[in-house]
This record gives structure tokens, sequence and C-alpha cells, in this order.
């Protein structure tokens, strides 16, 4: 009876401790960026789609040679993606109401406070600088891809055009050319219209909604990026609502860390805790066997010419 | 670089002549505005490494324009109606200044320009457009609502070669795939 009770209360203890603990126990506070991260508004009512930002995105990074000039509209009549050869790309949306003009928006990597890229790499090629940018390093990346997987925004993608050297290939914010110098991306830097404004992210929060406060006829009210999947570096003013500009509006404002902090949390209890825990139940739930009779019958067995 | 030592003037002030037809035009022109000398041409892009230096007919924008403050917001000609520019420049004066470098920057992202916003909480208009930005948007805005004037790059200024180059347009126009015998 006793060593039932003992049981019992083992299962117990084991069970609350596996699955009871829920939430913020196990998971440290949420990462609100750094204070000093930079970020890019980018206004797409002021967005007029001449392409200039990819431009000037494949001459800074060096990008290959592109399949048309950059003032070619035609590219509209489809929605892109960026890839190996595009780290940013403009795509062109009808708006659902007759009588608006067509809304264009950049995309690239939205440099997220808490990057899921960064979570889901599991040999740290995956670095969040503290002016903002998410970067990587091709040399330590294992091409896994799980980046490609886990980032909400799709961005991340792979040069598999290279059969002997293929990486994962998205905007680094220009870092290593101009971010960390101090100097805006290349995208920004161009842009005729100045859609896109570079500053510090607190205060390009601020601006965003004094921009909305001031002409609210002009935008919706609503700053993509600003809380979506715990903060992004790179925010989005536009006169549609998110949706219609094929911005996810299905994600959490919970970093996707939020998503497997609990889980990952177990996983030093199930390695360290569970083997001492189980171990003690074995050998109480032995302990009352007589160990000794079988040894010595297997020794007379074994003693057997 | 004889276009570009030109480019540099920005303003060529205007020298009145007393031609019946221009003293026309400059009684259409709202008197607040006769106090300065009015450029009627003024070179844009006189920098760009882009594009050609191109020259801004500014006669007839103030023939065309109903108030001088439609572009040059308070600095000059009559006030404002914007409400949101009325809480403060109900009355505010003339400006010393009224052309567009005066209060846009040329360089609105530079580390001193940033540098300056945060360290001074003071400073009111937090989101000025740069020099550029200011341009682009005050003519294509005003050109897409009016449905009149140029919105295209290429209709305002002419590319230089940097400039195709950066585009991949003109004599970089990329060759059909087949055509290079690129395999990928």
């Amino acid at each position: 009876m006793k060593r039932r009770d003992f049981l019992k209360a083992c299962l117990v203890s084991g069970a609350t401790a596996s699955l009871g603990m829920t939430g913020k126990a196990w998971g440290s506070g949420s990462f609100e960026g750094y204070p000093d991260g930079m970020g890019v508004l980018v206004d797409t009512t002021r967005c007029i789609g001449c392409r200039s930002c990819e431009a000037a995105c494949n001459k800074e990074q060096k990008l290959p040679e592109p399949a048309s000039s950059f003032d070619d509209k035609s590219v509209f009549k489809e929605t892109r993606r960026t890839d190996e050869n595009a780290l940013t790309v403009v795509n062109r949306y009808e708006p659902q109401e007759q009588g608006k003009g067509p809304v264009y928006r950049k995309q690239q990597c939205n440099h997220c406070n808490e990057p899921a890229c960064l979570t889901s790499c599991f040999v740290n090629a995956y670095t969040k600088t503290k002016e903002g940018a998410v970067i990587y390093n091709s040399k330590i990346c294992v091409g896994c891809r799980n980046c490609m997987i886990a980032c909400p925004f799709n961005m991340p993608a792979y040069s598999y055009s290279s059969a002997f050297n293929p990486v994962v290939k998205k905007c680094i914010f220009c870092y290593d050319t101009r971010l960390k110098v101090g100097r805006p991306p290349a995208c920004v830097e161009i842009c005729p219209q100045e859609a896109l404004t570079f500053g510090h992210r607190k205060d390009l929060i601020k601006v965003a909604h004094e921009r909305i406060r001031e002409t609210p006829d002009r935008y919706h009210d609503h700053v993509y990026g600003e809380k979506e999947c715990g903060g992004t570096g790179w925010l989005y003013l536009s006169s549609l609502s998110p949706e219609q500009i094929a911005l996810d509006t299905s994600l959490s404002n919970d970093p996707i860390i939020s998503n497997v902090k609990d889980f990952l949390g177990t996983v030093p209890m199930v390695l360290t805790i569970w083997p001492a825990l189980f171990s003690g139940i074995h050998l109480l739930a032995t302990r009352n066997k007589d160990h000794g009779h079988e040894h010595a019958n297997h020794g007379q067995e074994d003693s057997k010419p | 670089m004889n276009a570009r030592q030109k480019g540099d003037i920005t303003m060529r002030a205007y020298r009145f002549r007393p031609s019946p037809a221009l003293m026309i035009l400059l009684m259409l022109v709202p008197a607040v505005c006769l106090g300065i000398s009015i450029p009627d041409t003024i070179t844009l892009n006189d920098k760009g490494t882009l594009y050609e230096p191109f020259p801004f007919n500014h006669a007839k924008h103030v023939r065309d324009a109903k108030e001088c403050s439609d572009c040059h917001h308070h600095t000059t000609g009559t006030l404002v109606e914007d409400p949101n520019c009325v809480r403060c420049h109900r009355n505010s004066g003339e400006a010393k200044t009224v052309t567009c470098r005066g209060c846009h920057s040329r360089s609105p992202f530079s580390v001193a320009s940033l540098k300056e916003l945060s360290s001074n909480e003071k400073i009111y208009h937090r989101d000025k457009p740069g020099l550029k930005g200011a341009m682009h948007q005050a003519c294509i805005g005003c050109h897409s609502k009016q449905a009149a004037g140029p919105v295209g790059c290429e209709d305002c200024h002419t590319r230089k070669k940097a400039g195709h180059a950066l585009y991949n347009s003109g004599e970089f126009t990329p060759k059909t795939r087949t055509a290079t015998g690129h395999g990928h």
C-alpha cells in the first residue's frame, strides 16, 4: 500500500511538472527589441511603384542581373516574392473599392524584434544586431532551411541555383555596408517619394501614429509591424486594411518563440529530472523482489557443467 | 562637366522687364509674392548622379497654381488653411527663406539628422520629408491629383548613363536569357 501511494504521488507530481507549468513560468519576459534599434516605416500611400528600391538593392547587394530592366512595369501583373536574386520586391494591389488607385507595397525581411528564423536556427547562424538588423552567417549555416519554414513572413530564400554552395538569401538591412556605420539602407536612400522613412524604431512608431492622427482620411488605422509577432523593425502604413495588401493578419502579437518557449523549457527537465525520477521509481518498485535469490539461481545454472 | 557647373546655380533671379504680358502675369500673383524676386526657371536635380538636371518651369506653375502656399506652405503667399498647420501658423508671417532646400534637408537620414532628432525633443516638425521626398511628393502628388503633368520618372528628368546602369535600362537592358546563352 505504501509503495502504491508513493508511485501515485510520483505520477501526479510528474504530470504536474510536465503539463501544469504553463506559460510565463518558463518563458523569460518578452524582448521589446534593442532600445536604439533602427527600423523603416513603409508608407504605401506614398509609393508610386517605380521599383527604384529593387534596383538599388540589386546594386548594393551585388545581385545578379535581373530578367528585365527595373523600369519594366509588366512585372506587377503577377505577385512576386523575394528570392535569391531579389531581396526586396514591390507588388501591386488593386483596392476593392472603386475609384481608388492601386497600392504598391515593398516587401523584404521585416527584421523582427524576436526573429523566428533566429529561434529556429539550431546552429545560431542568425544574429539580431543592436542596430536592429537580422543578419546571418552563411559559413555557419548547414542549409537545413528551418528558418524558411519558421519565418511568418516567408522572407528567407535559398539559392537553389547554386549546386555547390547554396546559401540562405534575405535582406540584411544593408548591415555590412551601411547600417553598421549609421547610414540608411540603399532602398531608403534611393526612394524618390520618401515612402521609406529610416529612423529609430521607437520614433517611427510615433511618427506612424502621428501621420494617422493628422490625416485620418489617408490611412487605415493600423501600424502593421508595431505588435505583430512581437514587433518588427519594418513597419507599414496603408490606405487599405493589411489583408488587402497581403499582410498576414492572422499572426499573433506574441513572438514566434513564445510558441516554443514552454516546450523548450521542459527539455532540461526531461533530460535531467526524469531519468533520476524514473530510476528511483524503478528501484522502489523492484525493491521487494528477491534479487539475491534470482542471482543465486543464475549462479547455480551457470555453474552446471 | 559644363552642365554640372551650370546646374550649381539652382535659382536664377527674375529681372523685371517692362513687358505688358508680364505685367498682367504679375497682377495675377498675390501681392505678398511681389516683395521678393520670383525665378521663372529653377534648375532641379543639379547634383543628381542618376538623372540629368532639368529646368523647372516656375513661371508656368505660378500661373497655374491657385496660391503660392500650395507648394510653399506658409512661407510665402496666403496663409495656410490646412487645419493641422493652422493650429500654430494662423498668423505666421513670411519666412526668411522660401526655397525648398531652406527647410527640407538633402540628407534627412544622416547620422547627424537622426541624432539631432533624438537629442532634441522640442523639434516639432519631426516627420519632415527630405528635399528629394518633399519635391517628388509635391510634384507627383499634385500632378496625379490634378490628372495633369508628368508622373513618370523620365517624363521629368532624363536618365544619365549611371542611371541606366542602375535600372538595367537603355543600353543596359538585359538581353533575353536564351540570347546570352546562360543556362540557369
